[in-house]
């Protein structure tokens, strides 16, 4: 045994465990169980409820379980007259100010308390006074309070301390008049705040979305994977009578341990909205009919073929969410190929194409998501992760926690993180280039493509630090490109530079993949350059910029909605216009679709059809459908398999969604993943705005269709974007204060809204998200925009 | 001829067996009667019957059902059905509470579930059903027998307390 190792006795069996390791830890990996409240494996020791005392030979009371350090040689009695009396004590205690409201509580039947009181409570009370009342909280839409059921266990304290990182709720008050609350009045806003439901023991705190709906026995559990974000967050879907209950973490320790954001908690409330896709839908002299699947589908063929003869098949496209499963992309890829065309592409929000070729096989973090734990210096660019996978900032923070990871960012705006930073470089988008080119010179990068650029660069105290930081940590830094780098009008640029800084300090170069299955699309070829398993295609097809551009004449949209989730709406929808034939798959049939297209085809949501994401350390994970299709709408894979037989397109004779994944399997065997790129990729020119330049980012809620319409979701501050928010700079400059209202302009559309002032942007930019309401009919987002007084 | 047959024709000739089967008949004809005509009379039921189900309220009128589900998940024939929401004073009930009474197996298992005495089972037992679907018993329906046999549902309540 080696000398870190201490071995003790409970209840009689030898056990051996890490010096300094808590007793409860010990025995819970033996398997021996103590009961507890407080304790909670991811948060730190508070040894408040008492639960856990357990009988210590030779100390003269029972000791908690979860603060008492193992000792060599200690003899404990988990079971023993003293343990249970003074356990059955506690409970006692713990009972007399917790209602007796189980058959109206939310938690029954998943409840620590109930399981725990089975056993260690007694049948009748001693006590005979008032209960304790604590009047409930309102601390969102989110999660529901009845502070009454409280025992004041402080996990979900701790969890706002210690992962969320913010101290959104606390205990005031001591002893019998303490209670948990938020601070001030004000609502719980943490984008992971959803978690404390689960770590609550008892039914204090509650899903306010799911409340009442249905009791924890008669609900089923199916494994799923989030739909939104590239970490690939582990689900149990619960659902009731073939609906999708509620949503709830499956733990994974290399993903996302325990936790999951209230995105991928709560975004299923927007499955059953009243605009859902559930019967095939046709547009006959301008009226629309729902129609069986048969005719829609011989609809869709006819049209599509017509305008292939009438055109080339060169103007058949397709635009496809990269929220889709590995099997939806690569079916319709093959599908448009099989055609004759290679028009597809997934990088709705990109804008810049130049270096596409050049591209890794598929955007990753170089790395797993653990490992992320243990870097000592992190540069952003062009990422608000924090909002965009709230998991892997979580990662971020855990590290600035354990060892204080230098974290530098290049970005838009100060955004407000949840660890400190040690710089942060807030400029336009040309700016951003200018800040990377700054750090390449102040590490001393060199790189063919750019080397004009760095050169021309002039180096502050800020590119200084961050070269300083990252060559210091040498191969323990990564740098982070997000989704703001990826939709930046010059992603090339930000890329070689990046590439340039990684290569000459040793860093990783990692990209924090913008959608669920933005590298699954990848792999399965949903890009007009490349097949499947990133061989490079026959010929090279159009971007989607190049689509936006120069409309093709039939399109083929899967599972997206133009208007919001394309980089230039108002292009978007001009090419929609311009098509003459348009078929629509989607989860929904909103009143814009109803406007635009030919043949409207209903999609299964993601918890109705099986298929495999692949996540942003590169991992597969397959899920199988939680409940039945809703109506008549099909899984996306078995429409394009159908429509492929349908227009006698060779080799979709597949009998299951696994046997699609195999087949890309079968073509990404032999690949060999590496993010670096070629020192001879073309960059984009650097155009400078004059003027004012819209700089923003994809609202956290904002980023799907399922998002865009969970109620809850909507409700929190983060989906609040109706407003435009200007530095006080730029508000002095165009005598502007705090709330006015304002005209912005861009693309010849105009809007009315709010200014806000806020500081944290750089001069002359006026931030104003995309995919929100105001900006919908508007073009691009790093680009020129007019605001003036309304 | 054997002794059996000459005793077999003196009881047959002597209407023996005939008279001692009268006498059976003679001896209940002036015996007290235990036949009730029903339904002008009744046989005393148990405080314990389980007959048709009933809702209670409580004194001021308010249901007592708090949709907890205990019945449903008990009822071994499934025959209750239940949905809930949450009603604009922020209380939990029933949005729909159904027992089908073809399912019903009258085991009371659901009345003993029952935290708050809501769904209990009456000692009526005589009602029949003329139209398909009368045999779901709605929440309306069951409220409306638990109106009208509350004194006879307390007092049973009452009679059976101490044993409970």
């Amino acid at each position: 045994m080696s000398d870190d190792q201490v071995t003790f006795t409970v209840d009689d069996v030898e056990l051996s465990a890490p010096k300094g390791s808590m007793l409860i830890q010990a025995t819970d990996k033996a398997g021996i169980h103590i009961p507890r409240f407080c304790y909670h494996d991811k948060l730190s020791v508070a040894a408040n409820c008492r639960m856990c005392l357990v009988d210590v030979e030779k100390a003269p009371k029972p000791m908690p379980a979860c603060a008492t350090p193992i000792m060599e040689g200690m003899v404990v009695h988990t079971k023993s007259a003293k343990a249970v009396e003074a356990q059955k004590s506690v409970m006692e205690f713990l009972l007399i100010n917790h209602p007796l409201d189980c058959p109206i509580c939310d938690q029954g039947g998943e409840c620590e308390l109930q399981d725990l009181s089975v056993a260690y409570g007694g049948d009748k009370s001693q006590y005979t006074d008032i209960k304790r009342v604590v009047f409930d909280k309102d601390i969102g839409p989110l999660i529901q309070t009845e502070l009454t059921r409280c025992i004041q266990c402080t996990r979900c304290v701790r969890f706002g301390e210690e992962i969320a990182g913010m101290r959104e709720l606390g205990m005031t008050d001591r002893g019998d008049r303490a209670v948990i609350g938020t601070f001030i009045a004000k609502s719980v806003d943490s984008e992971m705040s959803g978690n404390v439901i689960d770590i609550c023991p008892v039914g204090a705190l509650t899903a306010k979305p799911s409340r009442f709906t249905g009791r924890a026995w008669e609900m089923q559990q199916h494994a799923a994977v989030s739909p939104h974000d590239s970490v690939g967050s582990n689900l149990y879907i619960h659902t009731l009578d073939g609906k999708v209950n509620r949503v709830v973490p499956r733990a994974n320790e290399s993903i996302n341990e325990v936790w999951i954001s209230d995105r991928d908690r709560f975004s299923y409330q927007g499955l059953y909205s009243d605009d859902r896709a559930t019967r095939p839908m046709i547009k006959l002299k301008g009226e629309w009919v729902e129609t069986d699947w048969n005719t829609a589908l011989q609809y869709a063929i006819d049209g599509l073929q017509l305008v292939i003869k009438e055109n080339s098949v060169n103007e058949l496209a397709c635009w496809i969410s990269p929220n889709a499963t590995l099997e939806e992309h690569y079916l319709t890829q093959k599908l448009i190929r099989g055609l004759g065309s290679n028009n597809i592409d997934h990088r709705l929000r990109q804008t810049d194409f130049t270096d596409q070729s050049f591209a890794p096989v598929m955007p990753w973090i170089g790395k797993d998501i653990e490992s992320i734990e243990r870097l000592e210096a992190i540069l952003l660019v062009g990422s608000h992760v924090r909002k965009e996978q709230p998991l892997i900032a979580h990662r971020f923070r855990k590290a600035f926690r354990h060892h204080q990871v230098k974290i530098s960012a290049v970005n838009p705006r100060k955004f407000k993180w949840r660890f400190k930073t040690s710089h942060e470089l807030i400029s336009s988008a040309e700016g951003m280039v200018e800040n990377l080119a700054g750090i390449a010179k102040a590490v001393g990068a060199d790189q063919a493509n750019v080397s004009a650029l760095i050169s021309a660069a002039s180096v502050d105290e800020g590119h200084k630090a961050i070269a300083e930081e990252l060559t210091t940590a040498g191969e323990a830094a990564t740098i982070f490109m997000g989704n703001i780098a990826a939709q930046h009008p010059q992603f090339s640029v930000l890329r070689a530079l990046s590439h340039a800084i990684a290569k000459q300090t040793g860093a990783t170069l990692a990209y924090l993949p913008e959608a669920a299955n933005t590298a699954g699309a990848w792999l399965a070829g949903s890009v007009p350059h490349r097949f499947a398993g990133g061989s490079k295609a026959n010929s090279t097809g159009a971007n989607i910029s190049e689509m936006l551009a120069s409309p093709k004449k039939a399109l083929i949209t899967f599972n997206i909605e133009p208007e919001f989730d394309v980089a230039n709406p108002a292009q978007a929808m001009d090419a929609m216009d311009a098509a003459d034939f348009k078929i629509v798959i989607n989860n929904y049939a909103t009143e814009a679709m109803k406007e635009y297209a030919d043949v409207i085809l209903p999609l299964s949501a993601f918890s109705e059809t099986s298929g495999t994401y692949v996540n942003a350390e590169g991992f597969w994970q397959s899920f199988k459908g939680a409940v039945s299709p809703l109506g008549e709408s099909r899984p996306g894979w078995k429409i394009i398999r159908v429509l492929a037989n349908l227009m006698k397109v060779d080799g979709f004779d597949y009998m299951s969604s696994e046997d699609v994944r195999n087949e890309v399997k079968e073509q990404c065997r032999e690949l060999q993943l590496d993010n670096s790129i070629s020192v001879d990729a073309p960059i984009a020119n650097i155009s400078k705005t004059d003027g004012l330049q819209r700089v923003g980012d994809v609202s956290l809620y904002s980023v799907d269709s399922l998002v865009r319409r969970s109620t809850p979701l909507q409700l929190t501050k983060d989906a609040d974007h109706n407003h435009a928010a200007i530095n006080s700079t730029l508000a002095a400059k165009l005598k502007l204060e705090d709330g006015d209202r304002v005209s912005i302009t861009q693309s010849g559309h105009c809007e009315l809204t709010d200014i806000r002032i806020d500081n944290a942007l750089a001069d002359d930019c006026v931030w104003l998200p995309a995919a929100e309401e105001l900006s919908v009919q508007m073009g691009t987002t790093y680009s020129p925009i007019e605001l003036e007084k309304a | 001829m054997s002794m059996r047959t000459v005793k077999h024709y003196i009881k047959s000739f002597l209407f023996l067996e005939l008279i001692q089967g009268m006498m059976v008949t003679g001896k209940y004809l002036f015996k007290r009667k235990i036949t009730l005509q029903y339904p002008e009379q009744k046989t005393p039921i148990s405080p314990r019957f389980r007959g048709l189900h009933a809702q209670r309220r409580y004194a001021n009128g308010e249901e007592r059902c708090i949709a907890c589900k205990l019945c449903e998940a008990v009822c071994p024939a499934l025959a209750i059905t239940i949905d809930v929401e949450e009603r604009d004073d922020g209380t939990r009930r029933t949005s729909k509470y159904d027992i089908d009474l073809f399912k019903c197996i009258y085991c009371g298992f659901c009345e003993e579930a029952c935290p708050v005495d809501a769904i209990v089972e009456t000692d009526v037992f005589e009602y029949h059903f003329e139209n398909r679907g009368e045999n779901i018993m709605t929440k309306d329906k069951l409220l409306a027998v638990g109106d009208k046999y509350e004194d006879s549902i307390a007092a049973n309540r009452a009679a059976d307390a101490p044993y409970r």
